[in-house]
């Protein structure tokens, strides 16, 4: 552990500032990159069973 | 028929969108926990049991991020050449497929090199930005997975985006070796590349052992990313097909 405290490891020796902000930032984009398709994919999924409900209803 | 014996039997396959369908669907759960796995443990290891840079002191940390996001940005380019290049040579639609959804999660990972670097650069040279030759070439990086974005929103029919964003991803494939070679050939802040294929790291393995779990994490991730879109690619062409019928009568 390169940390011997809590407060040490939140101010990463004065960067603390730089560090969170990049692995915050890291942490938002990645997590963007899988929610965003799994949603895409609910809508897509959601739009296309009513689209052929509609088409069934027509023939 | 001469062909088929020296190309082999996944690359017919792989030009099936319903059996690309079904072996993603089947990947997608072992690599999502894979994925999750190696960037969780990659995280605490980098955050909390990698040590201090002796010049740099904790915000040497951020090559945790930085350099994973630039690799991937760069495969990334590299992978959606050559799906350009399959699709314009074999009219393979799910090459075209995987064009289109490798370039929304490639510009997201060369913006997330861009803002680490910057947050790095800060501390460490001082400066936010500088026009250095990696910075720039990195950027221009960034505005050619934009490019392919929008070139395929841009143009209605599939195919014709298709070719276009394939010749673009192609041409744009020059700036690969250039991002490269930029900080050997150009003076720059730079530092030069952390892993090499001929050499050993010069850093020590406590810190670039996390280095190569968070890298794999992140190959592991785009993975993930990318079957995620080329399914929900895969439903919308094929939409009017059988199989999808019958997959969206099942949900």
């Amino acid at each position: 552990m390169s940390f011997n405290s809590v407060s040490e490891f939140v101010s990463m020796g004065g960067h603390g500032l730089y560090v969170w902000l990049s692995y915050g930032l890291g942490a938002v984009i990645l997590a963007a990159n899988l929610i965003i398709p799994r949603l895409n994919r609910d809508r897509l999924l959601a739009e296309q069973k009513r689209r052929l409900r509609r088409e069934e209803g027509i023939r | 028929m001469a062909e088929k014996k020296w190309i082999p039997r996944w690359f017919y396959q792989l030009a099936s969108p319903r059996w690309c369908y079904q072996i993603t669907g089947k990947l997608l759960p072992w690599f999502m926990g894979t994925t999750l796995l190696l960037l969780l443990g990659g995280t605490v290891w980098a955050l909390l049991f990698a040590p201090a840079d002796y010049q740099q002191g904790n915000s040497f940390r951020i090559i945790y991020l930085h350099v994973p996001a630039a690799i991937l940005a760069q495969s990334a380019y590299m992978l959606m050449a050559v799906a350009g290049a399959v699709g314009l040579i074999w009219k393979m639609k799910v090459a075209d497929m995987v064009l289109k959804s490798a370039a929304p999660i490639g510009a997201s990972m060369a913006v997330l090199a861009l803002l680490t670097g910057a947050i790095w650069g800060k501390p460490t040279w001082g400066s936010w930005w500088v026009w250095d030759a990696r910075l720039t070439s990195m950027l221009i990086l960034f505005f050619l997975y934009l490019g392919v974005m929008a070139l395929n929103s841009a143009i209605e029919n599939e195919s014709t985006a298709a070719q276009a964003s394939a010749v673009l991803a192609l041409v744009g494939l020059v700036n690969i070796p250039i991002i490269k070679y930029s900080v050997e050939w150009w003076n720059t802040l730079h530092q030069p590349a952390t892993f090499t294929l001929t050499e050993k790291p010069a850093m020590p393995v406590e810190m670039w052992l996390p280095l190569l779990v968070m890298v794999i994490g992140f190959y592991c991730f785009f993975a993930v990313s990318l079957m995620q879109r080329l399914r929900n690619e895969i439903i919308w062409r094929e939409r009017r097909t059988g199989w999808v019928r019958e997959l969206l009568n099942k949900q």
